[in-house]
């Protein structure tokens, strides 16, 4: 089994946030977990990552149980996170923010490599690399972040609202790059309010709605699913 | 003019001082936006350990200054771990008091074992003569003081730009969330901003020390003034920290020189006031927007 989340309860306090949440992502694939706000769609990747604490459940990655690693060894292990709202380092600069993603790696000439490969990826980080990270555009600022998680050479990346505030030109450019990475071999877990173009991007898809999985399936499905339509689509 | 140089002279030298203590309260800041009002004790258990590193040992100047910074830098790091960090979800303020409680205990701990008088060091430690610079006079250690203050401080700037250790001091410092999702262990970049804070404390406590007299209440006014010197110029910022400090003791030295030493840390403070009125983050400080 590639990934896996096997009956996650989270709580916070006394709010029941994720209640006993199931998920499996083929390795390989795309799959998008979408929902409304406050459904629990950060917290599933936040859960994922270790840094909200679960309550009870099962985290699986490559075969092993990976419930309750810290969130650094989740990072070692291949996992990597581009948190909501970007969260770049705005007071150090666009190469410094991307060496900050291989802070594990001890590969000095790997991580040369792969900053090129992020450089030809994404070619205004490039132009930008002196410039500090809190300059940038919103669009650069997300295309950094994304740069930097690929600087840990993840198996899975799991993306938490890459579409957030950005222009249309911007949204589409980051759709086509996430398509670009999975690609290139990184399996993704996609987090989107954005359900028109997920859906259009993601193979498989679930739908959470305060903290519960109410539907899931293949994307191609819940795209033409009338309820789906009318509930996150805007009807037609 | 002789007069002016030799007291220029002489604030950069407590100016330097103040600028080591305000550098481990800005760092501090900066990383768990705590303001460890225990740090003022620090420097003054760096200036014990001097004392007896030359009582004892009869150890010169630096090898009682790396001693007190290793004793501190550990006293330092044991503090956060015992004190600080079980309360690190905590309110702030509670752990602001639990400082405060920090700060009393190491106090007393020491009127019980060394007593509460005023103790100098021996004064071959610190007398280097003076030098003639150009017709001035002017006092050797002072310069020594600034000379080491000034060595420091680019370690530390070359410690937190370049190395990958003050990389995450800075990661953590600046998105809590974001580091860890980069593999970077929060408690480690919290210890060693202790260890680099509370080692600075003990240098300033060995000079410190030298200069004036020591007890076990010495840390509060060097501690509080350090404070103020990190607000000054911007609080969680390393240059501002190092300005202020340079600042404050400038001004303090040219108001005793000209004016009247009683009245130095009036002036000194409502200057402070005044900049802090017009730039209510310090002189080098960012207006940080909370985030939501």
């Amino acid at each position: 089994m590639f990934f896996a989340i096997k009956n996650l309860n989270v709580f916070y306090g006394v709010i029941h946030a994720l209640k006993d949440i199931t998920i499996n992502v083929e390795e390989g694939e795309i799959v998008t977990l979408i929902g409304s706000n406050g459904a629990g769609k950060t917290s599933t990747l936040r859960a994922i990552s270790s840094l909200v604490k679960i309550k009870s459940g099962e985290i699986i990655f490559k075969d092993k149980n990976i419930t309750g690693s810290r969130a650094a060894d989740i990072v070692k292990m291949g996992i990597s996170h581009v948190p909501e709202g970007r969260r770049i380092f705005p007071d150090m600069t666009v190469a410094e923010n991307l060496s900050m993603g291989a802070y594990l790696r001890k590969d000095k000439a790997g991580i040369k490599q792969d900053l090129e490969m992020i450089f030809d990826r994404f070619p205004i980080l490039k132009q930008r690399e002196k410039q500090l990270g809190g300059t940038l555009s919103g669009g650069e600022q997300q295309m950094l972040t994304m740069g930097r998680a690929l600087m840990s050479k993840p198996k899975l990346m799991l993306l938490d609202e890459p579409s957030m505030g950005l222009s249309p030109i911007y949204v589409q450019q980051i759709f086509s790059i996430i398509k670009d990475i999975n690609k290139t071999g990184t399996t993704i877990l996609l987090v989107e309010q954005n359900a028109n173009m997920a859906l259009h991007l993601a193979q498989r898809a679930y739908i959470l709605e305060t903290g519960n999985i109410v539907k899931s399936g293949k994307a191609q499905e819940l795209l033409n699913s009338d309820d789906v339509r009318n509930a996150y689509l805007g009807g037609k | 003019m002789e007069l002016f140089i030799q007291q220029i002279i002489n604030g950069i030298s407590i100016g330097s001082i103040y600028a080591l203590i305000a550098l481990g309260y800005t760092m501090v800041y900066g990383i768990i936006k705590l303001i460890n009002f225990a740090h003022g004790d620090i420097l003054m258990i760096g200036a014990y350990v001097g004392l007896y590193c030359v009582l004892l040992f009869k150890l010169p100047l630096i090898p009682s200054i790396i001693i007190a910074m290793i004793l501190c830098a550990l006293l330092g790091v044991v503090t956060e771990k015992v004190a600080y960090r079980p309360l690190r979800n905590a309110p702030r303020i509670a752990v602001l008091i639990t400082a405060i409680g920090v700060s009393f205990l190491l106090e007393y701990i020491m009127v019980y074992f060394f007593k509460a008088n005023s103790r100098t060091y021996p004064t071959d430690f610190f007398s280097f003569g003076s030098a003639n610079i150009a017709g001035i006079t002017i006092p050797i250690d002072k310069m020594v003081v600034a000379g080491i203050t000034i060595a420091l401080m680019i370690l530390v700037q070359i410690i937190i730009k370049k190395t990958k250790l003050g990389k995450s001091i800075r990661a953590v410092s600046s998105d809590r969330d974001a580091a860890q999702l980069m593999g970077i262990s929060v408690d480690r970049a919290i210890s060693f901003t202790f260890i680099i804070g509370s080692a600075l404390a003990g240098v300033a406590g060995v000079m410190y020390g030298a200069m004036f007299t020591i007890n076990p209440l010495m840390g509060i006014q060097p501690g509080i003034k350090a404070f103020v010197a990190a607000v000054f110029g911007g609080i969680g910022s390393i240059p501002g920290a190092i300005l202020g400090g340079l600042l404050l003791g400038i001004i303090e030295t040219l108001v005793s020189a000209y004016f009247s030493s009683s009245i130095k840390d009036a002036v000194a403070f409502a200057i402070l006031i005044i900049i802090l009125v017009v730039r209510p983050s310090g002189l080098l400080g960012k207006n940080v927007k909370e985030k939501v």
